[in-house]
């Protein structure tokens, strides 16, 4: 598996990472290593195997509907470059 | 040419849990903004989402009401792309398993049955709200949403017109009512559609080019969005263009759908199991307890009301169509002791127009279902007629008086001593010598002018079946 540099550029873009453009080829050669080290897998049988979801074996636990939070607002916000009448303020992402 | 239409719906119903899907945080709507979210919800680093039960359960609960498979084993995934207003930058949700597997309901439409196919539920957690104005250029969020546990019912593209989309939205929101697993608020957005929208050829056997609508929070949005958006692509198809999949935005203001942003890219989410969260196994003991808190669903009632009471398919779809509106009406037969046809006629015609003209639903009518069967009594025994009973309605409507109350306090009882109706009849007679000789002498229709003259006398407290006895009597 050969990933194309519009691939990485592609991929970039989806994780939001800014990756300078001398370096495309080199992470597209890394990834295609990555990725040819998984394809050995598909080369096994696995239609009788059920995926595995979860490493572990064990089932998700259930909490019981009860409210346990406390307002913590201000301790939150403290942390947020820029807030306003509670809310979080972020740059505009609608024109 | 003659086109097809062809629809899909994936609605958004909140679950209405006290906590959030994966965190202990409050649903409640309207609090202050961030006031509800925690560290869990803001996706702080160190945290982990732990299930609510009760999102399980009433996953469960709406999965046996439409019929459909229960996952034994079901996995969360994540959901990945960047908004403000999802802190985490993906949204847990299911993918490859749901919860809820192959299901169907029923719609009723022009006396027709169809069945609709569900192709699966999943439960996810809402994303919190944007607020785009007033911030000087800047995006506001509120994050109180984020973690709402949410159920996203998929269904078939087995709809084919506005019409049809709508009677299954319905049919959908009185049901997650009568499951008590959402309140169906809309204009909280407690119950919200996507539409996938597209047209071909009658007779063509694969579908064409689709397109989604997002967000629709009102049962007419949904039939103009989709009426406006069948109209653009015929017209786009017959003027030789191609319709581009792609998300659009309904604007009601302007009655129209405009494109959002491409498909293609929206449609990236990568997929994967989260692993933060195991596989969710649903033992057979937990759908037995749920299976017996399934109350009786709104096409079981149906058919009751129609066997027990006598209704007609739309009588008994209409006071079946909110289980408040079916408990008011039987809870009124049983107060009232009337026959049931008094009371259904009251509750679709005086009790509804009433409430639709103060915008109210029935849990909020001024009258309860006791105070209407004390009027409904007295229509019975002959105190008051169907006519005063009407005033009798209104004045009950403005204040808190019984009916009894009312009709003793105004007078209103019904004039049955046929003595006292006797001698008005001929007051009336020996007042009108002209309209009788008229009337002898073959213009029947002045029968109904004696019969006003009579009630106007009477103020309207004649019983008019005596009164028209009487005047034909007197009238040979």
């Amino acid at each position: 598996m050969s990933l194309t540099s519009e691939q990485v550029n592609k991929i970039a873009h989806l994780a939001r990472l800014g990756i300078d453009a001398g370096d495309v080829d080199a992470y597209a050669r890394d990834l295609s290593g990555i990725l040819d080290l998984v394809a050995q897998l598909d080369a096994q049988q696995t239609d009788q195997v059920q995926p595995m979801a979860h490493p572990l074996d064990q089932v998700q636990r259930l909490r019981p509907d009860v409210v346990t939070e406390e307002n913590q607002r201000e301790l939150f916000q403290a942390l947020a470059p820029q807030v306003e009448e509670g809310l979080y303020l972020v740059p505009k992402v609608i024109e | 040419m003659q086109w097809e239409t062809v629809i899909g719906l994936e609605i958004h119903a909140q679950l209405a849990t006290r906590s959030k899907i994966f965190s202990g945080a409050s649903t409640a709507y309207g609090a202050a903004p961030n006031t509800q979210a925690c560290a869990i919800d803001l996706g702080m680093p160190g945290v982990l989402p732990v299930l609510n039960e009760q999102a399980v359960r009433m996953a469960v609960k709406f999965g046996m009401a439409i019929e459909a498979e229960i996952a034994p084993y079901s996995v969360f995934a994540r959901k990945n792309y960047f908004y403000p207003d999802l802190p985490k930058g993906y949204q847990i949700s299911q993918f490859e398993l749901p919860i809820v597997g192959n299901g169907h309901l029923d719609i009723l439409l022009d006396g027709e049955i169809k069945r609709i196919g569900v192709t699966r539920a999943h439960l996810e957690e809402d994303a919190g709200k944007s607020l785009h104005e007033d911030f000087h250029g800047l995006t506001g969020v509120d994050l109180n949403r984020a973690g709402t546990p949410l159920l996203e019912i998929v269904s078939e593209p087995d709809m084919r017109s506005a019409k049809e989309a709508v009677a299954y939205m319905k049919k959908l929101h009185a049901l997650v009512r009568y499951l008590e697993i959402c309140d169906g608020n809309m204009q909280e957005g407690s119950f919200r559609c996507d539409a996938n929208i597209s047209v071909r050829p009658a007779g063509q056997q694969e579908f064409g080019t689709r397109t989604e609508i997002k967000n629709l929070n009102s049962f007419r949005f949904v039939e103009k969005a989709i009426d406006f958006e069948v109209e653009r692509q015929i017209d786009l198809l017959e003027s030789g263009g191609v319709v581009v999949q792609e998300t659009r935005l309904y604007d009601s203001t302007r009655d129209e759908t405009r494109s959002m942003r491409g498909k293609e890219e929206a449609n990236d989410y990568r997929y994967f199991p989260d692993p933060d969260l195991l596989p969710v196994v649903i033992e057979d003991a937990l759908k037995e307890e749920v299976k017996a808190e399934l109350p009786e669903l709104p096409d079981v009632k149906r058919e009751r009301f129609k066997s027990q009471y006598g209704q007609d398919q739309d009588t008994a779809s209409a006071l079946t169509s909110s289980r408040e509106l079916a408990d008011y009406f039987e809870a009124l037969v049983r107060e009232s002791g009337c026959d049931a046809r008094l009371c259904s006629n009251w509750v679709m015609g005086e009790l509804a127009g009433a409430l639709n003209k103060d915008a109210l639903e029935i849990t909020d009518s001024p009258i309860g279902h006791e105070r209407l069967a004390g009027l409904l009594k007295r229509i019975a025994d002959n105190t008051i007629s169907g006519k005063i009973a009407k005033q009798v309605f209104e004045e009950m409507w403005q204040g808190d008086a019984t009916a009894d109350a009312i009709i003793e306090a105004k007078g209103l009882r019904q004039i049955t001593d046929s003595g006292a109706i006797e001698k008005i009849i001929d007051q009336v007679i020996a007042d009108n010598p002209g309209q009788v000789e008229q009337y002898l002498g073959g213009k029947e229709k002045l029968f109904g002018f004696f019969v006003g003259q009579v009630m106007k006398a009477t103020q309207g407290k004649a019983n008019p079946a005596e009164v028209n006895r009487m005047l034909k009597e007197k009238l040979r």
